[in-house]
């Protein structure tokens, strides 16, 4: 089941979504097994800003049906931060991924301006540990508030911006929250992207029970309308999104010459199996992790026995 | 118990067996065949029934539930549950011989008590589960038992531990009011003590306040809601003393108090 990608060799098709794993607190949970047993064939950075993030307060998690709405708000180190403590190590666990086998390493960067990505992409270019890079352009431009992705326009000259400032392979995580996301592909194409990766999960509200502090005053009489999450609106991940993600990832695979990275409710071989059909190259598993740390490898098997019948 | 190091969990999740779901007035203690790692008191697993999970009220559970190790004896593992949502019920109504997907053991867990402090072992309502392994496994002579509860069904839960001393909100059993007022009591008497804690965020924080007031050491064990409990999802975070955010799941869940500004009602999970 070996794929090729953007210049990379790949053992299989599965690969994580940002964001969804973080290998160093799964090493020191699960230990050598994780390593031996490595879920992915490719291991993808959780998002990286040039300032540290604390995150978006509590609460971040609302279990919607059939899926999650998560507000985590993108907590990181910092460039400077995951440059000197968490890429080495990193670097290291992916080098011993595969029982030493070893999977390549993408970092994912995200600004707020074509100048912000520029410094992240150049830091990475810099550090031969990192195979690829991934930008998540789901972020309010500063000037404009609106999100970068959202808008093929603004997402063509940031793309561009940041291009001639690496050779690595680029890739661009398309929002999936904006009204056509083929044309958003085709700018990031158009721009040099090596590939493009989606869904990122879809804007979504919960509101908080009556019952709870955040759904009554003080006096407990009923707030309606109260946001549940701390960040107020979250994104919606899990089965819930995956016929969504399908769509999009299908529509996008059709536009685009540059490989297709699809995610969006990934539970088995057979749903990693319908985005390959749509016309993606490799396919993310997220919220399926959580459920089950070892879940990537499971799909990889999966996908493995239906593709060969 | 040792020190802070943990249990490490097999990786992947395990498909075990229920043993059983036995009556303990308003709680459930789920019994479940686990031939894995040891559980240090104070650590969890998430856990989800092999079948029928989802499908209920809303379409939920979707997630997987983090408990407690309330006890382990002889290749099985206890939990203690509360019929509070859609997953706690799902998981109390589970067969003999029912399967369960388990990931874990899971998480930072107590650590052992100073030579020479009496441990003084505080719980409320169903956070009493962690209590109970830790008593199974505390060597030292002198402890001190203080669990509350909302009333006599939820009382009956305080049978899980040895030489409780009982209060409730209703005075049904024990002593009428919050089982603070007893670990007051305590501390007024000797304040040669370390505090083991779990319960409902108000509790905890009360713990937390008399502690710091009297210098005693704390440990309180966390709930919070998280989708995956080995710190991928960085859902479940409690404000960390001094700025930025500590994940419950491997941070804690057990923490020692003064790492904490306040214990906040929402780290609570929504089920």
């Amino acid at each position: 089941m070996s794929v090729s990608f953007c210049g990379l060799e790949l053992a299989h098709p599965i690969v994580n979504g940002s964001g969804t794993f973080d290998a160093i607190a799964a090493h020191a949970a699960f230990g050598e097994e994780l390593l031996r047993d490595f879920p992915f064939a490719a291991y993808v950075s959780k998002t990286i800003t040039l300032e540290p993030r604390a995150g978006n307060p509590p609460p971040r998690l609302w279990e919607a049906s059939a899926g999650l709405i998560n507000s985590i708000g993108l907590p990181n180190k910092g460039l400077d931060g995951y440059l000197r403590d968490d890429l080495p190590r990193l670097a290291e666990l992916c080098s011993l991924a595969r029982a030493g086998a070893g999977v390549p390493l993408v970092t994912n960067v995200m600004g707020a301006s074509a100048t912000e990505l520029t410094r992240l992409v150049a830091a990475c270019e810099a550090r031969s540990e990192i195979a690829a890079i991934e930008l998540n352009v789901s972020c309010p431009n500063v000037e404009t508030g609106l999100d970068i992705g959202a808008d093929p326009r603004q997402l063509e000259e940031v793309v561009r911006a940041v291009r001639p400032h690496t050779g690595k392979p680029l890739i661009v995580k398309l929002t999936p929250n904006t009204a056509d996301v083929a044309l958003c592909a085709q700018a990031a194409e158009d721009a040099g992207a090596d590939s493009v990766s989606l869904i990122n999960t879809l804007r979504a509200l919960a509101l908080a029970p009556p019952t709870t502090r955040g759904g009554s005053d003080r006096a407990g009489g009923r707030s309606p309308g109260r946001a549940w999450l701390g960040g107020a609106t979250g994104g919606l991940s899990g089965p819930a999104v995956r016929v969504v993600a399908l769509a999009q990832v299908a529509a996008v695979a059709a536009r685009v010459q540059i490989p297709v990275v699809g995610m969006g409710g990934v539970r088995s071989g057979a749903d990693a199996r319908e985005l390959l059909d749509v016309g993606a190259r490799l396919v993310a598993v997220g919220t399926e992790s959580f459920l089950d740390p070892a879940a990537g490898g499971r799909i990889a098997r999966e996908l493995e026995a239906i593709t060969r019948v | 118990m040792s020190d802070r190091t943990s249990a490490r969990a097999p990786f992947g999740r395990r498909l075990l067996s229920a043993i059983g779901v036995d009556e303990l007035g308003a709680y459930r203690v789920l019994r479940v065949a686990d031939d894995g790692p040891g559980a240090e008191p104070g650590q969890f697993a998430m856990l989800a029934a092999a079948e029928d999970w989802g499908g209920g009220e809303e379409q939920r559970p979707f997630l997987a539930r983090a408990f407690s190790f309330a006890r382990q004896v002889r290749g099985e593992a206890h939990f203690l549950l509360e019929d509070v949502g859609p997953g706690t019920r799902r998981l109390c109504e589970l067969d003999a011989g029912d399967g369960l997907w388990v990931v874990g053991p899971l998480g930072r867990g107590f650590s052992a008590p100073v030579a020479g402090r009496r441990a003084i072992l505080l719980g409320g309502g169903v956070g009493i589960a962690p209590l109970a392994i830790l008593q199974d496994q505390l060597t030292a002579a002198a402890t001190t038992v203080l669990l509350g509860f909302r009333d006599g069904a939820r009382a009956e839960g305080a049978a899980l531990l040895d030489g409780a001393r009982v209060a409730s909100d209703d005075g049904s059993v024990g002593h009428h009011g919050r089982v603070t007022d007893l670990l007051a009591e305590e501390l007024a008497r000797d304040r040669n003590a370390i505090v083991y804690a779990c319960g409902p965020a108000a509790m905890l924080e009360s713990v937390r306040a008399m502690c710091a007031e009297r210098d005693v050491p704390a440990q309180l064990a966390l709930e919070a809601g998280m989708a995956c409990g080995f710190g991928a999802c960085f859902g479940c975070v409690v404000a960390r003393r001094g700025g930025g955010y500590l994940r419950v799941c491997v941070d804690g869940p057990v923490l020692d108090a003064h790492e904490l500004e306040r214990v906040d009602e929402h780290a609570g999970a929504p089920v």
